[in-house]
């Protein structure tokens, strides 16, 4: 890893390593009577290991000139990795959540291991650490592929990398400790936002740079949908997260919001974050992985540029659909449910054109698991946005609202979407990247694919009845008009459902650790024999299809 | 004359409306241009034959 850097990249990871460091210490001083002192000591020691890193590899000869020749995968081979291990923990968490919720004494007595604690560590854990690093590794390989570009330094990409896997650990850490903004999905305090616009500026520039040396003129679509990915995160992110610290060597901070005005920017934000964090970086994805590995060109791609533009108008004003009957004007909740009405049609759109440029490789459908991985993503995106624009509707989400039913229709979208589209695409990359024939095992792709769709049928079908259960319970009168049923009531009434959930949950989460173990014993048995002669081999090879000849 | 709720409702109401009516028509007229399905045939085939190399 070290070895692929120059001279020059080493000594200016080093610096910047140390910079991190001294920043890290004036946290810790600064913060020292405040549990904002805790994050400063963990900046130093990631930054010290960083250092360790750097210096352990410092002396290993400079990287020849032929690394012009390939692209740099470094930090996308390792990018999967930590997505793997993130999505390991967070669905650990997440199937822990799920138990404690049926056993409430799963907390074991600590602070901790509260719900309202453990519960965003896995939220954080799997959308951030899961999806964020599996969108960053892939849209690496993808953005270098789609404009023949090697990217612009080999030092940029390893600084986003590692910036933002340290803004997911003081997230997850932080809300262990009890620091939190308590804003679904932007829980982290100000001094973790502010790093994580650092970091996603960096991100922004390698794809504008590498852009600029592209060799076709027009950008592939995967790379619109990156792209807005990043510059939408970006302004959703500063935008929600203004807010002004009690002081500098406090945690704390108070959101420039107030009111509604806060509730509506909150879900501005929230709504767009399952627009372009959620959606528009996997669609990325998919417009990628599934017609390369298909071996064929995506259906129409005209209409992929529309849903494209499609998604970006609509999804902006939808976010409002979370606060029906709130006191948000009338209007604004109305715009917000024509808006998420509408959404439905690129959204169907581009599902549409995922599974009708399978229409005619159903034969390889069949026989290749990691494919129907994106299949059964596609049926699962049309599947999540038919609801969401169903349960959008003010008097659908009059029953739907604080219900599992909400829960459901997420984990419909996040492990029938967002996890099988990156499965797909990982288990399509890792060959690739490793420069081998297929992955180790494909019985255990093939057992990992039943496993976590069997788990997310369980889970989702769990939340639909316990949730349809929930808001009826809760809406029936008895003929004296009162309610006919107390809240206790409707707890019981979900039990069974929360342990279907569970176990649903434990199958996701064991087809993860068998992708684990395949996709680590696919790395270790890689051909050894000089890693550089290895990956000079062209992919295509590999793949089984004729290499473009330049000028053909 | 300030930057009230009133303002803020009209301008989405009027402008709002028609700016995402035009941006729309400019979209589909770029998918569609006659000229342009060439470029994007080729780009859609050219993911699925790509050398594994940069191109300079
Ligand atoms: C092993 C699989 C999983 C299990 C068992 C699980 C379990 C849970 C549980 C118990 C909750 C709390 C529900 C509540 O408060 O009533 C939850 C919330 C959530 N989970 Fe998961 N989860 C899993 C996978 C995932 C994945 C892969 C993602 C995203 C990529 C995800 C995203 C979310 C989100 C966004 C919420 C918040 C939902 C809301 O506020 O309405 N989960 N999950
Ligand atoms: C056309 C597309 C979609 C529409 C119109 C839509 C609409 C909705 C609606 C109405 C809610 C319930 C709001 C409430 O009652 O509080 C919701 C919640 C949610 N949806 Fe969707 N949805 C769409 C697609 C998706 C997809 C594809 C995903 C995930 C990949 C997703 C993730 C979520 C999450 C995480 C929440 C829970 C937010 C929270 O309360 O914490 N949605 N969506």
């Amino acid at each position: 890893m070290i070895g692929q850097l120059t001279i020059g990249e080493r000594q200016f990871a080093l610096v910047m390593l140390l910079a991190l460091a001294v920043i890290g210490f004036a946290i810790a001083v600064a913060g020292r009577d405040d549990l904002l002192g805790g994050h400063g000591a963990l900046v130093i020691l990631v930054a010290l290991a960083g250092i360790f890193a750097v210096i352990h590899g410092y002396y290993l000869p400079a990287p020849s000139e032929q690394r012009f020749e390939r692209y740099y995968d470094d930090p996308t081979k390792v990018g999967i990795i930590v997505a793997m291990g993130w999505a390991v923990f967070g669905l650990f968490v997440g199937d822990w959540v799920a138990w404690l919720l049926v056993y409430p004494e799963l907390t074991f007595d600590a602070g901790w291991s509260s719900f309202g604690r453990i519960r965003p560590v896995h939220t954080t854990s799997v959308i951030f650490g899961f999806g964020g690093n599996a969108l960053i590794a892939t849209s690496l390989y993808v953005l270098q592929r789609t404009s023949r570009a090697r990217l612009p330094d080999q030092l940029s990409p390893w600084f986003v990398l590692f910036g933002y896997n340290l803004f997911c650990l003081l997230a997850v850490t932080g809300y262990m400790m009890g620091i939190t903004q308590s804003k679904e999905y932007a829980e982290p305090e100000w001094y973790a936002d502010i790093w994580l616009v650092i970091v996603w500026v960096v991100y922004f520039s390698i794809y504008l740079r590498t852009l600029a040396r592209r060799k076709e003129p027009h950008i592939y679509v995967a790379n619109w949908y990156y792209m807005a990915f990043i510059l939408v995160v970006a302004i959703l992110h500063i935008v929600n997260n203004l807010a002004v610290p009690v002081s500098l060597g406090h945690a704390k901070s108070y959101s420039s919001f107030s009111g509604v005005q806060d509730a509506m920017t909150q879900w501005w934000y929230g709504h767009n974050a399952v627009a372009f964090f959620l959606t528009a970086g996997f669609l990325g994805m998919m417009y990628y992985y599934l017609p390369k590995r298909a071996n064929r060109p995506i259906f129409s791609y005209r209409l992929s540029i529309i849903s494209f533009w499609g998604i970006t108008f609509f999804y902006m004003w939808a976010g409002s659909h979370h606060l029906h009957y709130t006191a948000l004007p009338h209007w604004v909740q109305t715009l917000g449910m024509t808006f998420s009405v509408m959404l439905l049609v690129p959204s169907w759109a581009s599902a549409a054109n995922a599974l009708l440029t399978l229409n005619g490789a159903w034969d390889k459908v069949r026989e290749d698991a990691t494919l129907r991985f994106m299949m059964v993503a596609a049926v699962f995106y049309g599947l999540s946005t038919f609801e969401g624009s169903f349960m959008a509707i003010r008097s659908v989400n009059s029953l739907s609202h604080y219900t599992d039913w909400t829960v459901g229709h997420v984990h419909a979208g996040t492990l029938g979407w967002v996890a099988m589209i990156t499965f797909g695409a990982i288990y399509a990359s890792v060959p690739w990247l490793w420069k081998r024939e297929s992955m180790y095992s494909a019985r255990l792709v093939e057992v990992h694919f039943w496993l976590a769709v069997a788990g997310t049928i369980v889970y989702v079908f769990a939340m639909w009845n316990s949730g349809i259960i929930q808001g009826l319970m809760w809406r029936t009168y008895s003929e004296s008009g009162t309610l006919a049923y107390s809240f206790v009531d409707s707890l019981v009434a979900m039990r069974p459902y929360y342990i279907a959930r569970a176990v649903g949950g434990l199958l996701f989460l064991i087809g993860a650790v068998v992708g684990c173990y395949n996709i680590w014993m696919t790395i270790r048995t890689a051909p050894r024999t000089a890693g550089e002669a290895v990956s000079a081999k062209p992919d295509s090879v590999l793949v089984g299809t004729p290499a473009l000849q330049p000028g053909e | 004359m300030g930057f009230d709720h009133g303002t803020l409702v009209w301008f989405s109401k009027s402008f709002g409306l028609f700016y995402l009516i035009g941006l729309s028509l400019l979209v589909v007229a770029y998918a569609y241009w006659p000229s342009n399905k060439k470029q994007f045939d080729r780009v859609a085939e050219s993911i699925i034959r790509d050398e594994d190399k940069p191109w300079r």
